[in-house]
């Protein structure tokens, strides 16, 4: 794989070594620094990648790039490796996925990546001119003091709270960062500038175009639009030098894929329509040769899919299978949802159902399982939800505490005195109480005189078990 | 190698059994700690080890083989190990032109095709060495894993045969093992995937399912796994005696402990 490259091993790959061996070129010592920070476009000759809006792993030394959302990078583990898929599972209505798919391409034009768009619906020109504008340094800051200050009680406030139940959350990274090189965030409100896109490089593959001017349908199982967009991308990987078989003179980089509504009727697809069709096979049999592609080159691959569309749910499970990194979107427009309380700040939830295990034996699974999402006038946001009843209750309280915990909280206000009074009493009647009944249902032997069990009569220590309640004295026959 | 698994399984490098098919199982979790640790028990073992990795690449499996212990790249360069690398192969088979038959030989054509390139290539990987002398202990298939043959078009029945023709050559002829992975498809139907899965369980001599934890995700427990031995009647051990125990994945091993004593909870 040719992103392993960081970690330095020769492993017998073409590509790794060509990397591997221009980074031995420029060290001259065996110390360096293997930090995130690593990857800046303005590197020293000393840094071990050079790749603009890369960075490697902490933790499996793979080359990540950003899925131009950092929170949802920070949930993947850093980032999306180099030469793996993201299968982002489309929502409903198809409204938050395609917000997904532009940010990643409109990182890819900030970096400096090459891209690669397909789509058999809309032109991929227009996907381009559609994409979001960077919020960059200097702006920043001011974009999103104003987004936040809203909704969000100042960080003062949080202290005040009931510390020991909010405190250990981690916290979700929620602003921009002003420095940073590796993730942007995008204000969707505003289109991408034309200068930007004039200096990027970009492919398009528009099935339309492609089914009309070629027409020499090779016997094969696959699709023909299927066929055509991987000897597409198999052509600019190879012509661009990105499977490093033929040695880039230039800079290294990375070549981002986005394709859109993969598996849809569009792309001439049935798996969609029915259950059983004859050419079931088609889209796991792109998914594979489409990774091996990815695995042998320098890119990175979004792939927005309509999952819910599929009729068949044993080949969403082939999928899930043959994906690297699979999120699902679903958002609440149309759903009971919509109508709780509880998700009445969010507009969807956000599942992360696959993390790929890569020169691992286990993978960067974050803690944080409820997510939601939440687009606000210009940011698209990932929380946790904040479900504290539920979550607490099935692992720390009591069964019924947290409902207790929830009417007094109506009452008197978290964080109040009264609050958190009546929280260490009853947890302490609580622990009395379970102490208690370990007590009560232990065996009792009697040991030492014997005096006690004399006194309290002879029928409550027959057989060395107490026979009824201790207090309530049995009538005698 | 995972010594722990090793105690459970009463397995040392040393002590080898052969002729045997051992099925690996995944249900709701990722069993492919599983495969790593049979990969590199048998390389250890001074075995002859033909693996079809049709998952992952060689950098992958070679990264974490050496946290395991064994670095592959030297197995191959010693005739040790006869790696198949499905990713690469797919993309040579599909974007070259027609010409010599090659192992993954089907994702080109239009019917459906057979498995026998692929047997071809097992047989021609482990056929023993003519002169004599036995470099290597005894030769062993691995495969991970058996279910990505289903998603790339063929039928359940076309897996199960080539199952079968490498039992037959590997395991009785050879006096090797076979070891294979198939995930569980769980409740999304798969008739397929459902027929191959209880279609090898019945001729396995070992079963190795890794399930995920019912009650959800859990930091401090992974899963569970379940060890099912099918033994002849007359064996002196306990007969079809099946354990479980719950498991933890750290960084280069796993540990096993009974269900319900994670060291977390205790």
């Amino acid at each position: 794989m040719a992103a392993a490259a960081a970690s330095g091993t020769s492993t017998g790959t073409r590509s790794t070594g060509s990397i591997a061996a221009a980074a031995s070129k420029n060290n001259v010592t065996s110390f360096q620094r293997r930090g995130p920070r690593a990857s800046s476009t303005d590197s020293g000759s000393s840094r071990l990648v050079s790749i603009a809006g890369t960075r490697p792993s902490v933790r499996n030394g793979q080359l990540l790039v950003s899925t131009g959302l950092p929170a949802l990078d920070q949930l993947l583990g850093g980032g999306l490796a180099v030469g793996t898929v993201l299968l982002i599972e489309e929502d409903k209505y198809n409204i938050y996925s395609p917000l997904l798919f532009k940010y990643f391409l409109a990182e890819g034009i900030i970096s400096g990546h090459t891209l690669l768009v397909a789509s058999a619906k809309d032109e991929p020109a227009e996907i381009l001119q559609d994409l979001p504008a960077p919020l960059l340094d200097d702006n920043c800051k001011r974009e999103f003091d104003e987004g936040v200050s809203n909704h969000e009680t100042s960080e003062s406030n949080i202290k005040m709270k009931i510390a020991w139940r909010y405190q250990l959350l981690p916290k979700m990274e929620a602003g921009p960062v002003s420095s940073s090189r590796f993730g942007h965030y995008y204000d969707s409100s505003k289109k991408i500038s034309q200068e930007l896109l004039d200096a990027s490089k970009c492919h398009g593959f528009f099935l339309p175009e492609k089914i009309s001017s070629t027409l020499n349908v090779e016997s094969c199982s696959l699709t023909h639009g299927y066929i055509q967009l991987l000897q597409f991308i198999q052509k600019i990987i190879y012509e661009e030098g990105f499977d490093g078989s033929n040695p880039q003179k230039k800079q290294k980089n990375i070549l981002r894929i986005g394709i859109q509504n993969l598996g849809s009727p569009l792309w001439g697809d049935d798996v969609c329509c029915t259950e059983n069709c004859d050419n079931s096979y088609s889209l796991t049999k792109f998914l594979y040769i489409l990774r091996g592609l990815l695995r042998t080159s320098l890119s990175a691959c979004i792939i927005t899919m309509p999952t819910h569309l599929i009729q068949n749910k044993a080949i969403i499970a082939r999928i899930t299978n043959l994906s690297d990194t699979v999120v699902h979107l679903e958002s609440f427009i149309g759903s009971e949802r919509e109508t709780n309380p509880l998700y009445k700040d969010y507009h969807g939830l956000i599942h992360i159902r696959q993390i790929p295990r890569l020169n691992n034996l286990i993978c960067d699974v974050s803690d944080v399982k409820d997510l939601a999402f939440k687009l606000k006038r210009k940011l698209f946001t990932i929380e946790w939800v904040q479900d504290n009843y539920l979550r607490q209750e099935r692992n720390i309280y009591p069964p019924g505490f947290s409902y207790l915990l929830k009417q007094k909280d109506s009452a008197w206000g978290e964080g109040s005195l009264q609050h958190s009074t009546f929280l260490m009493s009853f947890l302490a009647k609580a622990t009395a109480f379970a102490s208690r009944l370990v007590r009560h249902s232990k065996p009792l032997k009697q040991t030492g005189s014997g005096r006690i069990g004399q006194a309290a009569g002879p029928r409550l220590w027959r057989d060395g078990r107490r026979q009824e309640a201790p207090g309530l004295l049995a009538i005698p026959p | 190698m995972f010594p722990e698994l090793n105690n459970l399984l009463n397995a040392t490098p040393d002590k080898v059994d052969q002729g045997k098919l051992t099925l690996l199982c995944d249900a709701k979790t990722d069993g492919s700690f599983l495969v790593h640790h049979f990969l590199s028990f048998y390389l250890k073992a001074n075995c002859k080890v033909c693996f079809v990795a049709l998952i992952q690449s060689f950098s992958h499996y070679n990264i974490v083989g050496q946290k395991l212990g064994v670095s592959l790249t030297t197995a191959r360069e010693r005739g040790q190990l006869v790696f198949f690398e499905g990713l690469r192969s797919s993309v040579d088979v599909f974007f070259r032109a027609k010409g010599e038959p090659h192992p993954l030989q089907f994702l080109r054509e239009a019917s459906a095709g057979n498995l026998q390139p692929l047997y071809e290539f097992v047989r021609e990987a482990l056929r023993p060495e003519d002169n004599g002398e036995a470099a290597w202990r005894c030769p062993v298939l691995l495969v991970d894993d058996l279910s990505v043959l289903l998603s790339l078009g063929m039928g359940a029945v076309a897996v199960l045969d080539f199952v079968h023709y490498c039992r037959a050559t590997v395991c009785w002829k050879l006096q090797g093992n076979i070891v294979a992975l198939v995930h569980d498809s769980g409740d999304t139907q798969d008739e397929e995937n459902d027929i191959l899965l209880n279609g090898l369980s019945h001729q396995s001599h070992l079963i190795l399912r890794a399930e995920g934890l019912a009650t959800g995700f859990c930091r401090d427990v992974h899963g569970q796994l379940r060890i099912l031995w099918r033994r002849p009647l007359w064996h002196p051990a306990q007969r079809d005696r099946s354990l479980t125990y719950q498991y933890k994945i750290q960084d280069k091993t796993v540990s096993f402990f009974a269900k319900g004593m994670s060291p977390a909870v205790l």
